[in-house]
């Protein structure tokens, strides 16, 4: 595969607390352990370095509560 | 992206009302990513829905939206689609709205072969009324009006949709969102009467009652236990027993009844010199 190191992506993560349910579907869907639960047990970003920008999260969160915005 | 469904979205009615883990937002979101997709003028296209919890879905969309009488959906939405041919509807109902209330519209839309594009949220279970057992609660399964283990065989939505004379027919999980939404984008391009069977998570209505776990938990069975078309095919009928078969299940081919309805109007006016 040609340029695979080329064109270094930004990731956004968009969280909207207050529709999250802390049901913790993205953070066991995350393949890059980016999300977690926070003390009131809603989902909060622990290390956005990580995240590619997959979109697992956001595709099966059933809230509406976290997006996924990339920019090449 | 997010930001793209939520201007299809309501936003001043979230939170929605759907529990936590429930899979109802995960079909709401392929829905909406799907009508982006197909590039749907959003003043053309209704969605209609029946009663229950899936059905409350309607109401979060900013569409054209119709939220009608238990298992009544597919009636009105023939009404609209036979005024209005142009307009793509969309019909969002449960299993047990689809299957057992309204089993007589939905048997009838597939019959006449009519446009719609129906979306089944089957959770296994009458959530919304208190977890009554539905046509498609497997046998063996808890229900509060089953609490011994349902006796009654359940129905295959696929099947009951081809047989019956849907021209597409289809089933995804909310595992597999993305297909889901391909699956819908599918059926909505289908010019007859589509189905798509998304299977969607219950934890608290049947979940809990069934030691399936929470919502997360229930996600991961449907990832367990889904085989593609593809797969299906090299499985014995003892292999797939326990199994969902998730893809393309039915396409054919018929008359579809708004285009026949037309014809028929042609032929009057012909007849009668208007």
């Amino acid at each position: 595969m040609a340029n695979v190191s080329a064109a270094p992506k930004t990731v956004h993560i968009v969280v909207r607390e207050g529709w999250c349910k802390g049901c913790g579907i993205c953070v066991a869907l995350c393949p890059k352990e980016v999300l977690s639960l926070n003390a009131s047990g809603k989902v909060a970003v622990v290390n956005p370095d990580r995240c590619t920008g997959c979109g697992r999260c956001e595709i099966h969160c059933p809230d509406f509560a976290i997006g996924i915005e990339v920019k090449e | 992206m997010l930001s793209q469904v939520e201007s299809h979205l309501r936003s001043d009615r979230f939170p929605h009302i759907w529990c936590p883990g429930c899979g109802n937002g995960i079909v709401l979101a392929a829905l909406v990513r799907a009508i982006e997709e197909l590039g749907y003028d959003p003043d053309k296209t209704v969605v209609v829905s029946g009663i229950g919890c899936s059905s409350r879905a309607a109401g979060y969309l900013d569409f054209n939206t119709l939220h009608t009488t238990h298992g009544r959906a597919l009636a009105f939405a023939t009404g609209i689609k036979l005024a209005r041919p142009e307009l793509e509807v969309f019909v969002l109902m449960g299993d047990g709205d689809a299957t057992a209330i309204g089993g007589n519209h939905f048997i009838h839309a597939a019959r006449r072969n009519i446009d719609l594009t129906a979306i089944i949220f089957n959770n296994s279970i009458y959530g919304m009324t208190g977890g009554q057992y539905s046509p498609l609660t497997p046998p063996g399964k808890r229900a509060t009006t089953a609490p011994y283990g349902n006796i009654e065989r359940s129905f295959d939505i696929a099947e009951l949709a081809k047989g019956a004379g849907a021209t597409y027919v289809a089933r995804a999980t909310t595992y597999h969102a993305t297909m889901l939404e391909k699956l819908i984008v599918a059926g909505a391009r289908n010019k007859g009467f589509s189905v798509i069977e998304a299977i969607t998570a219950c934890p608290v209505g049947y979940g809990r009652r069934n030691k399936m776990g929470n919502g997360l938990q229930m996600l991961l069975w449907q990832k367990e236990h889904a085989v593609t078309v593809k797969q299906a095919e090299k499985m014995s009928p003892e292999e797939l027993r326990d199994k969902i078969v998730i893809g393309e299940l039915y396409k054919g081919e018929a008359p579809e009844y708004t285009a026949m309805y037309q014809q028929v109007i042609e032929r009057a006016q012909k007849t009668t010199g208007q």
